[in-house]
């Protein structure tokens, strides 16, 4: 009968429905003059079939972008609200966190708050009375224990209140980002904390925006999107699916304001792109100021023609430009659709990124092998062209700057019309960010043919967050005693 | 133990809906059904312990209810003292200040009627104190679960704890307002009788029907604003038709209709107006119509305790039916 131990939590088919009214009748005056008229009320949908069952002793995070549902879920486990269809069963004693000091009262002391927070989180005020010493000697407020809470500092409040909630003992404990307040080192002290709950047995579901602590705590986690569970399974696989969600939206956003951009920058009176390679002098206004240009024309510049554009703009990152026109030190360009430079012998059409399996893909796991790619057309023979491409991250560090100049310059001739895929494969180091790609053909000695400024942009997704603008694969070995003599000191 | 129940759990848990999102499961669903209870195996009722139903009036545990209703209620109280030097003076100086203004008012009047009551002012201050306890419990259940807020939105409890503390912490009170009356009795030559031990029964009544309409009113207050003034309103017609500072029994019968009604008989149905009388009678002195006879019968005085049953459990249904929603409304 008893093959194993019951599942601290499960959860089967939750529905939860919100009623919003349109027209909010908030008297009863109005009530009994319109006795019969219904307000029309807009259905969100909170919980759409959620299920799952949690292990005991799990430390399972439940995941989501904002309003998704994650917090709706715990409110529902919590019992604070009901759900309309489905069940929730809960084995063992269930404490719930959504926020640190529940009920504190500013003008009571320290030791009424404490009890009273404890009951209200499920002791009864005997078991609040017998375990108030601990948990004052856990927040370290001994001296401060009659003193009003309203004159805590906001350190010593967070810490009262974390400090009750641990020693309420749950079996289950549900957390809902808790440690969003604090500073870094409380926030430590939180997870050590949860970590020494979760030794000692107790199951936790944890709600939260961080990936990182669900990738360092978490065993399994939920990822919830529209109130839908849409994946479930190991925190890393989770995480990043998550932030593959999170900049996927992020990223149509992003093109949808770039595009309503474009068409506003289509309709001002610029100079045209296709007109270029007909009109030496025109297709030069969209090349730079720079001397070192060796375009059939002089150069001259083009900023007074190209006011929108932003022409002009010294990229100071971009080392592989001379930056010999003086009038471009100090502007930066802000958004993030790029200019583009260049004679306008050739023209890159299109710019794009694939993953593994040669898919395109706005969205590249970190430590997977990926492919940026770039498509263009000549539109006059060009001997000998440069192919090149660089990666910078949101920062504006340039991460990559590939181009064939090293592995082989002299790719011959290509006539005008000609069409030429250049691909860009490595192993994806690069840490989880933003990252613009800037394609760019140029002529041998330098000159533009044609330049696209952060003309893709895709995100890195992964688990690692160091910070670093790589992350790279490494070993790591950690070993006790005094270090082992090197080779050098053997032969000594 | 008992016959197996399957219940709905029963189903892979994480079968989400029809051809819905991919199965959310640690393990590859086919196979995790032996290592993970809750997934694939039937499981008895027993073993997934107790279901959660999400927020009620009474919760699960009675005893929580009860801890909790104390705990808040204790804080208010302690509230109430901490916020001022005099605390306890405080707390006596308001109905002691209406007292005072209403009986030197009363006491000097062409009314008089006053004067020939016995031990007037003790009768005067009683029905002050009982009816601060019945303004302070309702008028303050009115607003309670929005000013909870923060508790009934973050925490399950039993909803009822909030509109009881409220009426706990007035009778807190309440049993310090009742010191004066005691003194002001004794101070007058009142002696103790045996008819006082009815006085607590009284009160428990007075609490069970405030505890009725603040149910209601903590409720629909939530949905409905206006609420809070209506009853400031209803309150102050109380405060004049319950006989607190003029005997209702002996008032000039009104005529409806060709019919003459005795007005004190209809005041009466008031529950609260019952009580106070009864109070009068069997705590200050016996002279004091009873409340069977002020509303002029016996059988009559079911009315009042008829109205305060009502309010009592049409209170506790309508709580009972809104508390879980209570949380998704504020």
């Amino acid at each position: 009968m008893h093959q194993s131990a019951p599942p601290p939590v499960a959860v089967d088919r939750v529905h939860k429905r919100f009623e919003i009214p349109r027209e909010q009748v908030n008297t009863l005056k109005e009530r009994v003059l319109h006795p019969f008229r219904r307000g029309v009320t807009d259905t969100l949908h909170g919980l759409r079939g959620v299920s799952f069952a949690v292990q005991p002793g799990e430390f399972f995070g439940i995941v989501g972008r904002n309003g998704s549902g994650k917090s709706t879920l715990l409110k529902c486990l919590a019992g604070i609200y009901g759900v309309d269809s489905g069940s929730i069963y809960v084995n063992g004693r269930m404490s719930t966190f959504i926020e640190l000091g529940v009920g504190f009262n500013p003008d009571l002391p320290a030791r009424d708050n404490a009890l009273l927070n404890a009951t209200m989180l499920g002791l009864s005020p005997r078991e609040a009375r017998r375990r108030f010493d601990s948990v004052i000697d856990f927040a370290e407020l001994r001296e401060f224990v009659d003193l009003k809470i309203k004159n805590y500092s906001s350190g010593m409040l967070v810490r009262l209140a974390f400090s009750v909630m641990i020693h309420v003992d749950a079996e289950i404990l549900l957390i809902d980002e808790v440690l969003a307040v604090g500073d870094a080192a409380f926030q430590q002290k939180c997870f050590d904390e949860f970590e020494r709950i979760h030794a000692s047995g107790a199951t936790i579901l944890f709600v939260t925006h961080d990936m990182g602590a669900v990738q360092r705590f978490c065993d399994r986690a939920l990822l919830l999107e529209h109130g839908r569970p849409v994946e479930m399974g190991d925190p890393e696989h989770v995480g990043n699916r998550y932030l593959e969600l999170n900049f996927s939206a992020q990223a149509r956003a992003v093109e949808q304001a770039a595009a309503a951009e474009e068409e506003a920058a289509a309709r001002a009176p610029l100079p045209d792109r296709g007109a270029n390679g007909a009109n030496p002098a025109a297709a030069h206004a969209f090349g730079t100021a720079q001397t070192s240009n060796p375009n059939p024309i002089p150069s001259q510049p083009a900023r007074g023609l190209e006011p929108a554009a932003g022409v002009g703009a010294g990229e100071s990152a971009d080392g592989s430009r001379p930056s010999t026109g003086a009038p471009a030190v100090g502007e930066r360009e802000g958004g993030a659709a790029g200019r583009r430079d260049g004679d306008g012998a050739a023209e890159i059409l299109a710019a794009w990124c694939e993953d593994e399996a040669g898919e395109r893909t706005e969205t590249l796991p970190n430590g997977r092998p990926c492919t940026f790619a770039a498509h263009l057309r000549f539109r006059e023979d060009v001997e000998n062209p440069v192919f090149e491409l660089t990666v910078q991250n949101s920062h504006r560090d340039h991460l990559l700057s590939a181009s064939n100049l090293a592995s082989e310059p002299r790719r011959g001739a290509f006539r005008a019309g000609e069409e030429v895929t250049f691909r860009v494969r490595f192993e994806n180091v690069l840490a989880p960010d933003r990252y613009h790609v800037t394609p760019a053909v140029t002529r041998q000695g330098g000159a533009w043919i044609d330049r696209r400024e952060r003309m893709l942009s895709v995100v890195v997704t992964g688990a690692r967050r160091s910070e670093a603008l790589l992350e790279l694969p490494y070993e790591l070995a950690i070993e006790r005693g005094a270090p082992r003599a090197t080779k050098a000191e053997l032969v000594r | 133990m008992s016959a197996p129940l399957t219940t709905p759990a029963a189903q892979p848990v994480g079968a989400g809906e029809q051809g819905g999102p991919p199965q959310p499961g640690g393990a590859p669903e086919p196979g995790g059904a032996a290592e993970r209870p809750g997934a694939g195996a039937p499981l008895e009722l027993a073993e997934l312990g107790h279901r959660i139903k999400g927020p009620s009036a009474l919760g699960a545990d009675p005893r929580r209810l009860l801890h909790l209703t104390w705990a808040l209620a204790k804080t208010e109280f302690k509230l109430a003292f901490f916020g001022s030097v005099l605390g306890y003076l405080w707390q006596l100086m308001r109905p002691l200040l209406l007292f005072g203004v209403i009986y030197l008012v009363i006491s000097h009047s062409k009314l008089a009627a006053g004067n020939s009551q016995p031990y007037f002012p003790a009768a005067l201050l009683l029905g002050i104190v009982l009816f601060t306890f019945f303004s302070e419990s309702s008028g303050g259940a009115v607003s309670s679960l929005v000013n909870r807020e923060n508790l009934v939105r973050k925490i399950e409890f039993p909803r009822l704890a909030v509109p009881l503390s409220i009426v706990v912490t007035a009778l807190l009170n309440l049993a310090l307002n009742l010191v004066p009356v005691l003194i002001f009795l004794l101070a007058a030559g009142g002696a103790p009788q045996w008819s006082w031990l009815e006085l607590p029964l009284l009160l428990a009544a007075l609490a069970c029907f405030t505890a009725g309409l603040g149910m209601i009113l903590s409720v629909s207050y939530v949905s409905y604003r206006d609420v809070r003034p209506i009853w400031e309103v209803v309150l102050q017609m109380t405060f004049y038709a319950s006989g607190i500072f003029i005997a209702i029994a002996g008032l000039q019968p009104i005529t409806v209709f060709g019919q003459s009604i005795d007005l004190g008989h209809v005041l009466m149905a008031n529950p609260f107006a019952a009580i106070l009388e009864q109070a009068r009678h069997v705590f200050i002195d016996h002279r004091y119509p009873s409340a069977a006879s002020a509303i002029g019968g016996g059988a009559l005085v079911l009315i009042p305790i008829g109205i305060a049953l009502a309010a009592v459990v049409g209170g506790f249904v309508l709580f009972d039916r809104r508390a879980p929603r209570v949380a998704e409304q504020l």
